[in-house]
């Protein structure tokens, strides 16, 4: 080759390599943030625009929900062009297994179930530029432990609620405001109760345990440690026999029982209060949450790192925290709302003071669910049961 | 006939008791699906008809029903194959290992649903799931027609110990060549247990829950949207009309299954009786 | 000159008649043609499945994420054999399984009797078609409406109420009654067709020796009919064993079905550890089937 050709072509090949090194550098500087995960998902949009184009062409989301969370469906399937297929699951295990399997594309996790969804890379963090709504969100309830990891938020938060002790009034005193109706050995109610069944009850029986035996110096109804969690399983070792049903989650079954009065009292959700107090005829119920506190959920939509509807799903978080969809779950469901703009728009005025929405006193005894690690966070070390422990121990209980 | 009128008369009975502890919950499921109130309370107290109206517009229920036709044809169709297939091997040979066989085909049905439900969702996800296999049509057809192609199989093997080997031998000796000879003497001859088989093929797994709730993944065959559906409050009494239309509508196959089969032919086959003493096997 | 007769040789046999003369010379290459489709499909899907799933139950889990790791270990064989809850469960499961199984084979034979050999053809037509409905009609809904059957104020409540008695239906009782109810048809059918086996110059014969209905019934007719039974239970016993959802339905008691639905997520190995124990139960069952012929009389 000539001089001159030489020194061009060298010129070329180094402008080669500097191009092809600054694409990579380019590459591998965009989503790694020192350590935390991407919010990336394949397929997803790149601008909000381009999320509602491609929504229109996937046509449909799946979503693992608890039973009632989707509201306006029918709205948001005319407004984006997702069709919206719930499915509901029965306790966060049953969520994680769904979500695990991949045919879903998001889920409604509460916090026994986020945690552990998010540290085994099962959901991916959001992006909030891509979520309109998402600024609305009470700030208390942003960036919490149960929905978000290295400073990542990871999901939209839907709403919280507590565990509520639910009565008939024909049957159990109206006055009643202690947990004691259902732990009382020989309680009158005895084969009548109606438990949910799961192994996160457990925290229930270490709430009661809380106030009633001081002594244990229960601290966090999560982080039990042997002798703690000996007590809690005990209790429910001897509650199991007076126990009228176990419902796994299945709404239908516990409105039924109260219905026909094979339940008078026990544990539920505020869906089902609200689905008995709005039947034909309305079923004669209460549901307070008792003076030694309770369990409770702050709930979170999550998206499937590996959603096959990821535009879709982004669409859907940021509907389900629009004042609309808030307003509406938080009646339909019974739960207080986390945009509080849902406030003006619920039917009953009264909705978000009814439901302690902005009140945050009155959830510091609600314990919100989250799943039991071995470290007790506190100067205890790392002797706490675990989540393993818990499963086993339920199953115990059960017989 | 040969029992004493006393044995007569307490068989009918018998026989009509069992038949009332039969037919007593499958009416009050048809009575369900006119009743008005959306929870089930006994004894009923108003009834409508409104029901069917709902869920003749509903889509999901549309969707399911297809889903759970297309299903069950593509496992009957699969264990028509390999259920005929197994059952001439078995039948007309004699080899090492076919007893296994009879105990391997067996196998799916016998043991428990969520323990085969569990083993497939296992290797979908961990084997399969690697290489781009995800739930569907697909797997939900591979599980049903794995534990359907036994009913196959039981039709055709007795079918074929009741006929002649011989016969078959006899085609080919008439310059019949294998396809001609399975078209024009095996096939005829089998017909019917076919028919039957397919039958109970097609039931067994349209009414499967168990294993397709692990492979389906978000699909949903007519069982599992019942299951879904059991569980909202509001949606209840449609189930009950579901239900209710899908026994009224398989009551035309059925018959015309058992008008084709003729006697027994939908439980098995038209026998031969047996000789004095029970056919013995040849034992391989 | 004499011509030599134009004789046609015989027509190239076309590819697919070569092929089939092939097969008719070598039966064990017919024989492997045959096996091959299923065998495969019997090894790779379902063995091969749950092959899968009994391999993890030698893994152990993350205590926190309950991912499976794939660290050895005996633990979870150990756990099932260890804890009580574990044996009740499976004992009680058993136990459930043999009492529907005693239940469907009485209910059964009366009318699998009547219809093999009192009903005349047209009858019998009708009734096959009466006992086969049933299975479909939805498996959930049946066990949904029996829930409202056996309720405090359902039907047999009511029934019983006048008399003063009170039937606690959500129970095991009541689980037994709708187990019974549902495999029924799977144990009438076969029943039903080992009867029609028997040729009534048998029941003829007995008769002619002296022996009364009751006699014939239980010397002659009930050992032939007992492999049929035998063939049935096999259906009643296998079912009941493993179902989880009807069990949830009606009672608060855990079965084999339940625990392992229950665990299977959160302890995927212990479930799998404990999948194994009605898979050892069933195969034993078959293997005492087969040696009482029930395999020629499914």
């Amino acid at each position: 080759m000539s001089g001159s050709k030489v020194r061009v072509t060298r010129w070329a090949a180094f402008g080669l390599i500097v191009g092809a090194l600054s694409i990579v550098a380019a590459g591998c500087g965009g989503g790694d943030d020192g350590g935390g995960a991407s919010t990336a998902i394949e397929g997803l949009g790149s601008s909000l625009e381009e999320i509602q184009e491609l929504a229109r062409e996937e046509g449909e989301v799946n979503i693992v929900q608890w039973a009632g969370y989707a509201q306006l469906v029918d709205e948001f399937a005319a407004a984006t062009g997702c069709k919206v297929n719930t499915k509901d699951g029965g306790s966060s295990d049953d969520m994680i297994s769904l979500i695990q399997t991949g045919a879903y594309d998001g889920v409604s996790a509460s916090g026994n179930a986020s945690v552990r969804l998010m540290t085994t890379g099962d959901v991916a963090p959001v992006n909030t530029d891509f979520i309109p709504n998402y600024e609305d969100v009470q700030e208390g309830i942003k960036n919490q432990s149960y929905n978000s990891l290295d400073d990542q938020p990871y999901g939209v938060p839907h709403g919280r609620g507590p565990n509520y002790l639910m009565f008939r009034t024909d049957v159990v005193p109206e006055a009643t405001d202690s947990w004691n109706v259902i732990w009382d050995a020989s309680g009158p109610y005895n084969g009548k109760l109606s438990i949910y069944d799961d192994s996160i009850f457990i925290a229930d029986a270490a709430v009661y345990l809380k106030a009633t035996q001081p002594d244990l110096n229960i601290t966090n109804p999560y982080e039990l440690d042997e002798e703690q969690f000996n007590a809690a399983v005990d209790l429910l070792k001897q509650q199991a026999p007076n126990v009228g049903e176990y419902w796994p989650g299945d709404v239908a079954k516990q409105i039924q029982s109260y219905t026909n009065k094979d339940s008078v009292v026990g544990t539920t959700w505020p869906y089902q209060y609200v689905q008995l107090t709005a039947a034909d005829p309305p079923v004669p119920v209460k549901a307070i949450k008792p003076k030694e506190g309770t369990t409770g959920w702050s709930d979170t939509w999550m998206i499937y790192s590996k959603a096959t509807n990821p535009n879709c799903m982004y669409l859907w978080m940021n509907h389900m925290i629009s004042p609309e969809a808030q307003a509406a779950v938080a009646e339909g469901f019974g739960e207080a709302p986390v945009n509080l703009e849902a406030c003006a728009l619920t039917k009953n005025q009264n909705h978000c003071d009814e439901y302690h929405a902005d009140d945050e006193e009155w959830w510091e005894d609600v314990y919100y669910w989250t799943t039991p690690v071995a470290d007790c966070g506190d100067d205890r070390g790392d002797v706490c049961k675990t989540q393993e422990d818990w499963e086993a121990a339920w199953t115990e209980i059960r017989g | 006939m040969v029992e004493s009128r006393l044995t007569r008369i307490l068989l009918h009975l018998g026989a009509f008791a069992t038949l009332a502890f039969i037919y007593i919950p499958l009416i009050v499921i048809g009575l369900y699906a006119f009743n008005a109130n959306v929870t089930q309370k006994w004894p009923i107290e108003n009834y409508s008809t409104k029901w069917f109206s709902v869920a003749f517009n509903d889509e999901a229920v549309r969707d399911a029903l297809k889903l759970s036709v297309l299903a069950a044809l593509g496992a009957t169709a699969i264990a028509l194959v390999l259920g005929t297939l197994a059952s001439m091997a078995v039948a007309r040979y004699r080899f090492f290992g076919r007893e296994v066989i009879t105990f391997a085909v067996i196998l799916p049905i016998a043991l428990p649903g969520i323990v085969t439900g569990l083993a497939l969702q296992a290797t979908i996800l961990d084997v399969l799931g690697p290489l781009g296999v995800s739930f569907g049509l697909t797997t939900i057809i591979v599980g049903h027609a794995t534990f359907c192609v036994v009913v196959v199989y039981n039709n055709v093997i007795a079918r074929m110990r009741r006929t002649a080997g011989s016969l078959d031998e006899a085609s080919a000796d008439l310059g019949a060549d294998a396809w001609q000879t399975f078209r024009y003497v095996m096939f005829p001859q089998m017909r019917t247990a076919l028919l039957a088989g397919a039958l109970l093929a097609f039931a067994l797994s349209f009414d499967e829950v168990v294993v397709t709730i692990f492979t389906s993944g978000a699909q949903q065959t007519l069982p599992i949207w019942i299951f879904a559906t059991l569980s909202r409050p509001a949606e209840l009494p449609i189930v009950n009309v579901v239900a209710l239309f899908v026994i009224v509508v398989s009551i035309i196959p059925v018959y015309f299954a058992q008008r084709l089969a003729g006697g027994s032919g939908l439980t098995g086959d038209r026998p031969e009786k047996m000789t004095a003493a029970p056919a013995i096997e040849a034992e391989p | 000159m004499t011509s030599v007769p134009h004789v046609e040789s015989p027509p190239r046999a076309s590819p697919g008649r070569r092929l089939s003369t092939f097969f008719f010379r070598h039966s064990r290459v017919r024989l492997a043609v045959l096996l091959a489709l299923p065998v495969a499909w019997l090894v790779v899907v379902y063995f091969g499945s749950l092959f899968v799933l009994l391999l993890s139950a030698f893994w152990d889990t993350n205590p926190f994420t309950a991912e499976v790791v794939h660290d050895f270990t005996l633990e979870n064989f150990k756990r099932i054999v260890e804890t009580p809850v574990f044996r009740d469960v499976a004992w009680r499961t058993i136990q459930m399984a043999a009492l529907v199984t005693v239940a469907d084979a009485v209910l059964a034979f009366p009318i699998a009797y009547y219809m093999a050999r009192i009903a005349s053809p047209r009858t019998r037509d009708l009734l096959v078609i009466a006992v086969l409905m049933p299975l479909w009609a939805n498996y959930l809904v049946k066990a949904y409406a029996w829930r409202t059957i056996l309720s405090d104020g359902g039907m047999i409540n009511s029934v019983l109420e006048p008399f003063g008695i009170h039937f606690d239906g959500y129970s095991t009782v009541g689980l037994w009654l709708v187990f019974t109810y549902l495999w029924l048809p799977f144990m009438i059918l076969p029943i039903y067709a080992g009867l029609e086996r028997i040729p009534a110059s048998l029941l003829e014969a007995s008769a002619d020796l002296g022996a009364r209905s009751l006699a014939t019934f239980a010397r002659v007719v009930l050992p032939l009919a007992f492999p049929a039974v035998v063939a049935g239970s096999i259906f009643t016993f296998s079912l009941t064993l493993g179902d989880y959802i009807a069990p949830g339905l009606i009672t608060n008691e855990q079965f084999i079905g339940t625990v392992i639905y229950n665990i299977r997520g959160e302890a995927l190995p212990t479930a799998a550890a404990y999948s194994m124990v009605p898979i050892v139960v069933v195969i034993a069952y078959l293997l005492v089937a087969r040696k009482l012929r029930a395999f020629e009389s499914l």
